[in-house]
């Protein structure tokens, strides 16, 4: 197949068999993470800025990690005590990386488009989304996608409810476009005030009563409340969104038997999630953090290896 | 005209080993024309080296130099080259167990990661799966692919498998030597030597992939306008 993407902003851009290749890649990659010496010289000689700009754990981990198994070198840029602070624009910042030679750059980013931006000014570095805004998250959508794709086999038909803060969610939009690209039906389900506008724009159903929303669903994908929304008045208190979405055991058992949990991370405990279930038997909390690192690994590895695309 | 030229002046010839030795890396838009070539009549069939019989003659031959130089297959063990070196050690696991009883564990390697050429494809090969069941640390392993050219493949490999353990010796082993290394690497066990030129592309086809097991010489015809 013939891999004609370089940068990656969303996965809008992204057809089926694209993503499908990608997780193939991603399998082999996960082999990886078994060996002794999990470092293979594949992207020996390539510099690869993360620049985050949001405060980011997980994924930016996550990253370094793909990018240092693959012998990428490898600089942290961080925001806070560099120049950003003394003013510097992020177009600036942009060229400055570029002028010192960095072949990529993963970017995580507040404002909508900011990913999408950076790409169109940048000349020779490709770009990757590491969340802009409430935008897009194309790398977790990916990793989700691999993750249940393994777990399941495949995710024609499959049904997937996802429950917590849509309209806020960038982690949602990202997997609402990449598990409808791969089959899979997408069911939305939390509190009305929490919903986007556009929702139908998305292809998506939305059901107010997660108990309906569940129903027969192959896989239960739980959205972090971000706890300063809070203050916005959207809905009343934390453990009231427990009480009515929280996923405990009895809601999963509402669910398919043996449906696959998920949560894009940090879980908070006794919000969106109960302890037995995030650490119960169907829980793929922790599959999802290893398969970020294939996921991502399988991606630098398409998008940063070839010479002449674009 | 420019692939016309990179292919005269030989810039060409470091991916030919890769390219054409191995059928799953037709991505790269050169070997795309390549393949057109091949289509159009250009990739012309000119000789065959070994038909189905010969072949397996050949592999039975190495399955009993192996057995004798490593004194009965003793603490050895084959790795297949993905993709076609996997389905030839296949074939000596299964000689050595017909003349010895012997079981010789086997794996399969996967070099795309450790190629020296990735940055100078436009493609990127799809990554295989790397597959040794047992430790390669203080075993003989034995390297198995179909055809060595420059010698990169095998560097590729030697690479790779360090990356999993210190073997206590590792030998190659091939179905077809055809010269023009680039790399100071020679074979244990070779099937048959054949003279080559660089404008030919030599093919190992086996029965699990290619639906026929032989060996044939392509020409690449001179692209003239």
């Amino acid at each position: 197949m013939e891999w004609k993407h370089r940068s990656l902003i969303d996965l809008d851009t992204w057809s089926r068999e694209e993503i499908e290749y990608l997780l193939e890649n991603a399998k082999n990659m996960e082999d990886l993470l078994d060996r002794p010496i999990k470092k293979v010289p594949a992207l020996r000689g390539k510099l690869v800025v993360n620049l985050f700009y949001e405060p980011s754990t997980r994924t930016r981990v996550s990253f370094e990690l793909a990018e240092k198994f693959l012998s990428a070198d490898v600089v942290n840029w961080s925001v806070s005590g560099s120049s950003s602070v003394k003013g510097e624009t992020l177009r600036d910042t942009a060229w400055t990386l570029e002028s010192m030679g960095a072949d990529a750059v993963v970017i995580r980013h507040g404002a909508v488009g900011s990913a999408a931006y950076l790409k169109n000014k940048l000349k020779r570095s490709a770009v990757f989304n590491g969340g802009d805004g409430t935008h897009a998250h194309p790398t977790q959508a990916l990793l989700d996608i691999y993750t249940a794709w393994k777990r399941l086999g495949h995710l024609d038909g499959k049904k997937m409810t996802i429950i917590g803060d849509i309209q806020h969610s960038r982690v949602a939009r990202s997997n609402m476009i990449g598990f409808k690209t791969m089959g899979a039906n997408v069911v939305l389900s939390g509190p009305p005030t929490l919903l986007p506008p556009d929702l139908e724009s998305f292809g998506a159903v939305y059901e107010a009563n997660p108990f309906e929303a569940v129903k027969e669903a192959d896989i239960v994908y739980l959205l972090r409340i971000q706890k300063e929304r809070q203050d916005e008045g959207l809905f009343p208190s934390l453990d009231e969104y427990f009480l009515t979405y929280g996923a405990d055991e009895r809601l999963i058992k509402a669910a398919a038997k043996e449906a696959l949990i998920m949560h894009p991370g940090p879980v908070n405990r006794r919000v969106e999630i109960e302890s037995a279930v995030a650490d119960g038997p169907q829980s793929a909390i922790l599959a999802q953090v290893r398969s970020g690192v294939a996921v991502r690994m399988a991606l630098l590895y398409l998008c940063l290896g070839g010479a002449g695309k674009e | 005209m420019e692939d016309a030229d990179t292919y005269k002046t030989g810039k060409f010839r470091r991916q030919g080993d890769f390219a054409l030795d191995k059928g799953d890396n037709r991505r790269n838009s050169r070997r795309c024309l390549l393949f057109l070539w091949g289509v159009l009549g250009l990739l012309r069939e000119k000789a065959k080296v070994m038909n189905a019989d010969e072949m397996t003659r050949a592999l039975k031959r190495l399955a009993h130099e192996i057995l004798e130089k490593n004194r009965g297959g003793e603490n050895c063990l084959l790795v297949g080259i993905q993709r076609r070196g996997v389905h030839l050690a296949n074939r000596l696991k299964e000689y050595i167990k017909e003349t010895e009883s012997k079981k010789v564990p086997s794996g399969v390697l996967d070099i795309t990661l450790y190629r020296d050429d990735l940055t100078l494809l436009h493609d990127q090969p799809v990554v295989h799966s790397t597959a040794i069941p047992v430790d390669i640390s203080n075993k003989t392993v034995i390297l198995v692919d179909d055809v060595i050219y420059t010698g990169r493949t095998t560097r590729a490999a030697l690479d790779a498998l360090m990356d999993l353990g210190r073997p206590s010796a590792v030998q190659l082993c091939v179905l077809i030597d055809r010269g023009h290394r680039e790399l100071p690497i020679h074979p244990d066990f070779v099937g048959k030597s054949v003279p080559t030129s660089q404008d030919e592309v030599v093919e190992v086809r086996v029965n699990e992939l290619d639906g026929v097991d032989e060996v044939v010489i392509c020409q690449r015809e001179e692209y003239r306008q």
